[in-house]
């Protein structure tokens, strides 16, 4: 696409970066709110209530581990992408965002399996308030990586063609921000017993 | 980013190693069974984590400094949230709550909640 082509938001900077950056931490600024919202009432609720803890120690902190480990593992692959898109080598960022993309497949797997296990002993989202929260905050946390995937699907095969190089930063901001959100929720329903 | 990550590149692989190390002290960390320590390895290396993510990732310290202060703001508004909203959660009883049907709902919860365990 040349130049000329390009849609506004790509290339104004008024701001002193592409708006489509700009777009995207306010994204994230804005996520920060969502789910600092609700991470904060489940802290809150948390420490009001001992009996939760009695809940709490039925999620399984090797499986919480693992997909940890996985979403570090990807966000590794996505700024590898991010540093191929920056050299110019758009086909090494596609395969770099692909591996993502596989990262993001393998930690929805592990948390289906993960849920139907739960759900199977009776901890459904109506069980309790703590099972709500569980529910609640992880199944948004998953839908975020579901749409990080697709995104970063689109990316990618335009930047297999060299073309629009500079979206692989912009989905490696948001992805990178996933990460961090399943960082707090880690130790907030699998490691606080 | 380029123009400072050419200057400074950074070892993105050492990253990742320093990630997974701060995590297996993370689930290690509790095991020991000290309230404190737990705390510490748990949330204190969820903050360290977030931190080096965000620099060393996303670049957030190599992007505008209004950029930094955006998202300040944003935890600032959420903590406000916290410090505004929690005494009435956490609290059911003081001078200026009192809350006696609040605290009967809260122990029939807890009481439920327990039992549920045993399922």
């Amino acid at each position: 696409m040349s130049s000329a082509a390009r849609p506004i938001a790509t290339t104004r900077s008024a701001a002193g970066m592409p708006t489509g950056k700009l777009a995207v931490w306010w994204v994230v600024a804005s996520e920060i709110v969502i789910f600092g919202g609700l991470l904060a009432s489940y802290i809150m609720h948390r420490l009001a209530h001992d009996a939760w803890s009695v809940q709490a120690a039925h999620t399984n902190t090797w499986i919480g581990a693992f997909n940890t480990m996985v979403l570090l593992t990807s966000s590794l692959s996505a700024v590898l992408a991010h540093q191929a898109a920056e050299r110019g080598d758009g086909p090494k960022a596609a395969r770099l965002l692909n591996a993502t993309i596989i990262g993001a497949l393998t930690f929805l797997v592990v948390k289906a399996f993960e849920w139907t296990e739960e759900i199977s002993h009776g901890f459904t989202i109506t069980s309790s308030t703590f099972w709500s929260f569980y529910y609640t905050a992880a199944g948004l946390h998953a839908s975020h990586v579901i749409a990080g995937a697709i995104l970063m699907a689109w990316v990618a095969k335009d930047a297999k063609r060299n073309l629009e190089l500079h979206r692989v930063e912009l989905i490696g901001i948001y992805w990178h921000f996933v990460d961090i959100v399943w960082i707090f929720l880690f130790p907030l329903l699998y490691i606080a017993k | 980013m380029s123009d400072h990550a050419a200057h400074h590149p950074i070892n993105y692989v050492r990253i990742w190693f320093i990630l997974v190390a701060l995590l297996i002290v993370s689930v290690a960390g509790p095991m020991l069974g000290h309230p404190v320590v737990t705390l510490i390895t748990a949330f204190g290396i969820a903050c360290v984590k977030a931190v080096m993510v965000a620099r060393n990732f996303m670049h957030i310290n190599l992007e505008q400094r209004y950029v930094s202060y955006v998202i300040i703001t944003v935890l600032v508004f959420v903590f406000l949230f916290f410090a505004g909203v929690a005494p009435d959660v956490m609290k059911a009883e003081g001078s200026g709550w009192v809350k006696p049907a609040w605290q009967a709902a809260a122990s029939a919860a807890n009481a439920s909640e327990g039992g549920a365990a045993h399922h």
